[in-house]
């Protein structure tokens, strides 16, 4: 047990010494959140739009307050000219034109019947949707407001219910996937770099012709990377509930737990890795194509895995930070208990025990 | 004599896609109990692989090997327990300090540091004053005295040093063979390497090992005793030229630079000196010098190779 407890210090003295590498450790979750949350963010808010009015009459200049009023919408340029939608759309800068042709007003009243057109920069596609979605919306209830006090023969009214994130705010899709990015980086880079660092500067070989067993190497090596995730899995989660308004609506001790088995996972993946590469840069590389990419790219994160074809979905459930990015999402956001997570954390569980095995059995008692 | 360390026609080859080298040759003697066995060689003799072979952490491709009398490959865990091992390359953490590195070599050993004190005292006592910096931060020689003193730290029955001494001051070079003197006592067996010959005449038996093969075995005196010819050792102004109108005269067995002279061995035995003198004479070489010499390590070493 002691012989384990100062392997363990020796481990967290090469972490605690290396400042820059444990400000990265520490620094990069908090840097994501951030970035994900107030930077790269795929809502739309305060979309820079331009009108051209070409009647000017009561209804129209109530739209176009309506559609500047809301927080998607900025209108900053009037036009004067059908010629000139190209050249605003060429600027760049804006992403709609609300066109009213003459007489809005007059054929609302008289004929029933008045048109207005959402012209979109559809270069980004799904911005373009979300932008002509939103003003359609508006349009609609203004006509709304119009009816009222009348009974129109018929009528149907769809009523939508966001559930879970009523905002449709992107935090609740990506803490989850930040969540599982950074936990597989921290535990399985720094691990397989930890490891295979020993073998480049020779320590290994000192420390294999010891008593020392192998498992007890693994472990030492794993604890106080298990110990910096949990760090980074409360700032993160600190971060979401006060930064991003994020809450935390299920039961915080599972989150926890599932986090923690989750790290375990990331930590075999990492000593798997260190078995077979030679070098720290081979140990990096290895760890960022080979789980990286994947988490990022099959968890359902960026993605969703069911418009992928079916070989990448087959794919994608081999990558453990699926399963993690699912359980997450049930127990934070929806509020889930254990009993609906059970079968993902049964799976995450075997893929750990799994390849913790194969990483204990494979580790290499000799140079060679 | 209690055998600590077999080797029996160990063979040792590194593939390569095109090539492949033979580091040790069938190679195989043995070190008794208490003894400082030496294996004197150049670079590459394959010195680094026999040592690693012996301390289980390399496997030969034929050939047997016990330490203490376990086998190598079997019954490694138990050679693990009972051997010190210092690499040739500084193998400590350079980021802990001094103290705590000898702390986290002693756990992984489970041996008690202030048992064990008196092993390591002599060599650790200089050291300890720097025992709060970074051993990366230590200089060459103190880096040395630390990395024996983590491999004696846990009281093992036999030492393998992989040339110890290399980048060593002459000081610290001598303290350190002092030491070894001292272990010795203690019972410990010791297989040490090193390309420096003069270190040779310091173990009590010697291997001189060239490319994977032994060449000689013996006590440092046998070694030079088995050097049968006469040595001379010749100097002149003009030691370039010298030494090439030596090397290519057809009297002359061998001859190579050593110090301030060139050492030569004649091919025929009678008048060395006469010949010697008339070679001088016809290159009309100034203040020309000629001495019979002893041969040391390094001269029966050039002679075995080139046997």
């Amino acid at each position: 047990m002691k012989q384990l407890l100062i392997f363990v210090r020796k481990e967290w003295y090469h972490i605690w010494r290396d400042r820059r590498t444990l400000f990265i450790l520490i620094g990069m979750p908090v840097v994501q959140i951030v970035l994900y949350g107030f930077a790269l963010t795929n809502e739309v808010k305060n979309s820079r739009i331009a009108v051209l009015d070409e009647s000017r009459d009561p209804a129209t200049i109530k739209l176009i307050q309506e559609i500047g009023a809301s927080r998607y919408f900025n209108v900053v340029r009037l036009i004067h000219s059908q010629k000139d939608i190209e050249a605003v759309f060429r600027e760049g800068r804006t992403r709609m034109v609300v066109v009213f042709l003459r007489g809005f007003q007059d054929d609302l009243l008289h004929t029933n019947h008045a048109q207005v057109q959402l012209i979109a920069d559809a270069s980004d596609p799904n911005t373009a949707n979300t932008l002509t979605n939103y003003a359609s919306a508006i349009i609609a209830d203004y006509q709304q407001s119009l009816n009222q006090g009348q009974t129109l023969p018929y009528q149907i009214k769809t009523q939508i219910r966001m559930l879970y994130n009523p905002e449709l705010k992107g935090a609740y899709n990506f803490v989850p996937g930040v969540m599982a990015l950074v936990l597989m980086l921290v535990c399985a880079m720094m691990t397989s770099i930890s490891i295979v660092k020993e073998k480049e500067m020779g320590t290994m070989e000192v420390i294999l012709v010891s008593p020392l067993k192998p498992f007890r190497i693994v472990i030492a090596k794993t604890i106080p990377y298990l110990f910096v995730s949990m760090v980074n899995i409360v700032s993160i989660l600190l971060l979401s509930v006060y930064a991003l308004d994020v809450p935390i609506v299920g039961n915080v001790w599972l989150l926890m737990a599932e986090s923690i088995l989750f790290t375990i996972t990331s930590l075999s993946l990492g000593l798997l890795i260190s078995n077979t590469a030679k070098t720290q840069q081979t140990a990096m590389f290895t760890s960022m194509m080979s789980l990286f990419l994947p988490t990022l790219l099959f968890s359902g994160f960026l993605f969703p895995v069911e418009n992928m074809p079916v070989p990448l979905q087959v794919i994608s459930n081999v990558v453990p930070a699926k399963w993690y990015y699912i359980i997450v999402k049930s127990v934070m956001i929806k509020g889930l208990g254990f009993a609906s997570v059970w079968k993902e954390t049964l799976i995450l569980a075997g893929m750990t025990l799994f390849l913790l095995g194969i990483s204990i059995k494979n580790f290499k008692i000799r140079l060679a | 004599m209690e055998e600590r360390v077999v080797v029996e026609k160990i063979v040792k080859k590194y593939k390569t896609k095109k090539t492949e080298l033979i580091a040790l040759n069938g190679i195989s003697f043995s070190v008794g109990r208490g003894e400082i066995f030496g294996l004197i060689g150049p670079d590459g003799a394959g010195k680094t692989s026999l040592f690693r072979i012996l301390t289980t952490v390399l496997l030969a491709d034929s050939g047997k090997s016990s330490v203490n009398g376990y086998d190598t490959v079997r019954e490694y865990k138990k050679i693990r327990q009972c051997v010190g091992y210092m690499p040739g390359r500084f193998s400590l953490y350079q980021d802990l300090t001094v103290q705590e590195n000898l702390e986290f070599f002693a756990a992984i050993f489970d041996a008690d540091i202030k048992k064990n004190y008196r092993l390591i005292k002599d060599i650790y006592s200089q050291i300890e004053p720097f025992k709060d910096r970074k051993a990366g931060q230590l200089s060459g020689g103190m880096k040395q005295k630390l990395a024996l003193s983590c491999a004696l730290i846990h009281e093992p029955e036999v030492l393998f040093l992989d040339e110890p001494t290399t980048g060593v001051d002459a000081v610290s070079r001598k303290e350190f063979w002092e030491m070894l003197h001292r272990l010795k006592e203690e019972g410990i067996t010791i297989l040490v390497s090193t390309s420096y010959m003069d270190e040779a005449s310091l173990c009590d038996r010697v291997a001189l090992i060239q490319k994977g093969e032994i060449l000689s075995i013996n006590t440092p005196e046998g070694v030079r005793e088995e050097f049968r010819r006469p040595l001379w050792a010749v100097k002149a102004t003009e030691m370039f030229r010298l030494m090439n109108e030596l090397a290519g005269d057809p009297a002359v067995a061998s001859c190579y630079p050593f110090g301030q002279y060139h050492h030569v061995v004649l091919k025929t035995a009678g008048d060395d000196r006469g010949v010697l003198e008339a070679l001088m004479k016809k290159g009309r070489y100034e203040q020309a010098e000629i001495l019979s010499i002893k041969p040391n390590i390094e001269d029966c070493f050039m002679a075995l190779m080139n046997k």
